[in-house]
This record gives C-alpha cells, structure tokens and sequence, in this order.
C-alpha cells in the first residue's frame, strides 16, 4: 500500500502572513461552530421526536469536531499556549467571535431549523471555497467538513419543506421562524478587516452570498414561503459584540470547565 | 526513508518487525464502535512508517471531525503496538486527505452487511447549486435484501450511521453513510 502524502499542519508559508488576523479569523469560524453546537445541544430529550434528538445532536457533534480542530488551530496560530479548552471556557462573552445568528435562543422548533439552513447553507459554501485556501489546516478541515455540512443543510431544507409546505399552523410557524433569524443573515456576509488581510487564505463573505441565496431562496420558494424582509440587521459579531443571548449561553456551556479547572473526564 | 526495527535495536531488544508487520498490527485493530470492522477495513490508517530514530509513527484519519471513537482508536493502536513490543511510537491524526467512505474494503462491506448494517453506496461528489429534494438510492436490508427501505432519519446512532427501516422484512436497521 502507498500511503498518500498526509498534512494537517501549516508549516511554513512563504509570503508573511498577518498571523494576527489568522487567528482572529480561524476563532471566528471556530466560535461559531461551537456556540451553534452548544445551542444544537439544548435539544437533547427534548425534540420533537426521538430522530430529531439524535439527529441535531449528531449535527451538534460534527460542529464540535469542527470548532474543536479550529480552536486548537487558533490557540497554536496565537503562540501564547492557550488551547481549544482554555478558548472555549476561559474566555468572556466580548471575546467571542461568532456571528450573533448562532447565538439567538432556540426559539421553537421551526426558528431552529430556519438558523439551520441560513447557517448550513453559509458554512457550505464557506467550506467550498476554503478548499482552496493556501492554508493548509484551513483547506485540509475544509475538505472534511464540507461533506458533514452538506448533511446539515440538507436536513435542515427536508425540514423547511415539509413544514413551510405541510398545515396551515405548520406553515405560518416556519415563516415566523425564518420572520424572527432573518435579520441576522446580513451580518454573516459582512466583510471584515481580519478577511481583506488575509488574501488567498480566507473566503470573502459576500463572494458566497450569490450561490447561498441561489439555495436557499429555492428552498423557501418551494416551501411555499415567502423571503423576509426584516427592518433591522445584526452587526458587529466577528469584532465581540453580542445580543444578550451570549450572555446566558457562557455560564451554561464554561460553568464545569471554570468550577472545577483542568477537569478531564 | 523507511527502514525496519531489527536493523536499528540491539540483540535482545523488543522483537524485530517490518513496516508490514506494525501496518498489520496497527490495521488488525477493530473499529470501538462497530468491532467487526478493522482500522484496515475501515480505512482510516492512512500510513506507518519507521522514522530514523527507530519511533513507529502512525497516521490516522478520523471518519467525522467530531467523531469521539478517534481518541479510543488511537488509543487502542497504541495499546496493539505496546503489546507487540514497540516502545518508541507515536500516533497522529491528520484530517488531510479527508477520509471517504469509498476506502472502505469489499471485505469491510461484507462484514458490515453480515454484522446487520447496510454498507456505504459510492459516494457522490458534494452536491452544488439548488437541490430542495435530492434523489437518492434506497439502501438494501441487510437482513433480507430487499431494496423496498425506507429512511428513517438521515442521522443514527453514530455520526456515520443513518436509520432505516425495510418495508419487506419490517426489520429496522442502520446504513453506513456515504460520505
């Protein structure tokens, strides 16, 4: 057997890279894997039914994976030997990266599976272009996730169209779903400081945008939904600031980790 | 450069082995969450080799990022390897290139279907552009092999494993997702 060339690591990059930005950028993506994990998690015995449990746990889980090799990644990018656990639990909420759309309460069912689909369908095609990354962990967990993701976003559309499409109360609830996430899909495609210094290593938000919308204004058409048009937008995520949804998930998510630190299972 | 044990520890060292022997060690190691399958079969051991210091190095593949059998499994190739009289080892998951179910063996999907879990189909490019409903094949029954099935959820027991039902024999059962 010829074993494939294998890598994983970034070991020397030939133009200087804004190792600054780096870090600030791969935390970003990090930070909103793993606060939607942490949402996804709430589920847990309390979905609707017992596939749906295991299924957005299961979904929680592979954005675990995914925060957890950036995390790690940002922590090594860092060189101050913080790692994925002291990023997760030993931060404050204005340390926080993620884009505000994967903090907001779980709302009910529908609310969860419209943040869903906005977010998988973003995530998807950020992997996508990630592939192509001249970073070599970047590109290399990219690889990787796009196949989990594209799991995500179909379950989560399968759901849209079957609610947005199904009875009278199913359908106005997945409208009033997508009514209460919608306005914190501009922020998600905002360009930031940290994406325009690192040319050729991150993804450019709003390049997604065209093939995001593509997808999901299908999705909701099909469904029999109509596109909302909110009169307000989130902003501000990706620099620390954050709704006061933040707030309450930290405590929850870092209480074991700062109680008792250092603890393993 | 890959060279073999015997050829670096002195006489009455641990036994001497070849690459292909500690790949076979390694690769013989069953998968915790499904034991009927092996690393090999599987195909998540992505290479050993002998580094000039005599350490076995070891390269693994996790299934899915957030897969929590990847520490046990390092764990148990090391556990194989110690028990075979390696001393010096070091084992290393690495993402890239990203595993794909397609490198799982004829024999894994024969395990697999015997032990009551629909193998994995071929795998599909990731899909692009709009898709609301995707059109897929049924897996067959690992129990009667009937294609009549149904899924159940696309998302089972396992990060890797979806649920299905079969409409011929009623039996429940899991299927191994392409991916």
């Amino acid at each position: 057997m010829t074993s494939p060339p294998v890598s994983g690591t970034n070991t020397a990059s030939e133009p200087p890279v804004d190792q600054t930005a780096l870090a600030l950028y791969v935390l970003g993506l990090g930070d909103d894997a793993l606060i939607l994990a942490q949402r996804l998690g709430e589920w847990i015995t309390r979905a609707p039914q017992i596939e749906e449990d295991i299924a957005l746990g299961n979904i929680a889980l592979d954005l675990l994976g995914q925060a957890r090799t950036l995390l790690s990644y940002a922590g090594d990018i860092e060189g101050g030997g913080r790692d994925e656990d002291d990023l997760a639990f030993l931060r404050d909420e204005r340390e926080f990266h993620n884009v505000q759309l994967v903090e907001i309460g779980n709302g009910d069912f529908a609310v969860t599976m419209a943040r869903q689909l906005i977010f998988s369908a973003y995530q998807y095609e950020l992997y996508s272009a990630l592939l192509t990354s001249t970073d070599q962990t970047l590109s290399a967990l990219a690889a990787k996730a796009v196949k989990e993701v594209d799991y995500h976003r179909d379950h989560a559309a399968q759901w849209v169209l079957r609610l947005g499409d199904g009875t009278p109360e199913s359908h106005d609830r997945m409208q009033a779903g997508l009514d209460r996430v919608w306005p914190y899909v501009e922020e998600i495609f905002d360009s930031t400081d940290v994406v325009t210094a690192l040319p050729g290593i991150a993804a450019e938000p709003a390049a997604l945008r065209p093939v995001w919308a593509g997808y999901v204004e299908n999705v909701i058409a099909e469904a029999t939904l109509t596109l909302p048009t909110p009169k307000w937008r989130s902003r501000g995520g990706r620099t620390g600031y954050h709704s006061e949804n933040l707030g309450h998930l930290l405590p929850e998510m870092q209480n074991l980790h700062r109680s008792h630190p250092g603890a393993t299972w | 450069m890959t060279i073999t044990v015997d050829q670096l520890r002195p006489a009455g060292g641990p036994l001497p082995l070849t690459v292909e022997q500690l790949r076979d060690i390694a690769g013989s190691v069953p998968d915790p969450e499904i034991p009927v399958l092996t690393l090999h079969d599987l195909g998540i051991l992505r290479g050993v080799q002998i580094t000039a210091d005599g350490t076995v190095d070891v390269t693994l593949t996790p299934t899915y990022t957030g897969c929590p059998a990847t520490a046990v499994i390092a764990a148990d190739v090391e556990t194989a390897l110690l028990a075979a009289g390696v001393d010096r080892m070091k084992v290393r998951t690495v993402l890239s290139p990203a595993w794909t179910t397609d490198w799982m063996s004829t024999e894994g999907h024969r395990k697999l279907r015997e032990y009551g879990i629909a193998p994995p189909g071929a795998c599909q490019p990731p899909s692009n552009g709009p898709r609301p409903i995707g059109l897929r094949l049924s897996a067959r029954c690992p129990r009667c092999g009937s294609s009549r099935t149904k899924e159940i959820s696309r998302f089972g027991s396992t990060p890797c494993k979806s649920l299905w039902s079969c409409l011929a024999c009623a039996e429940p059962f899991d299927s191994f997702k392409a991916i």
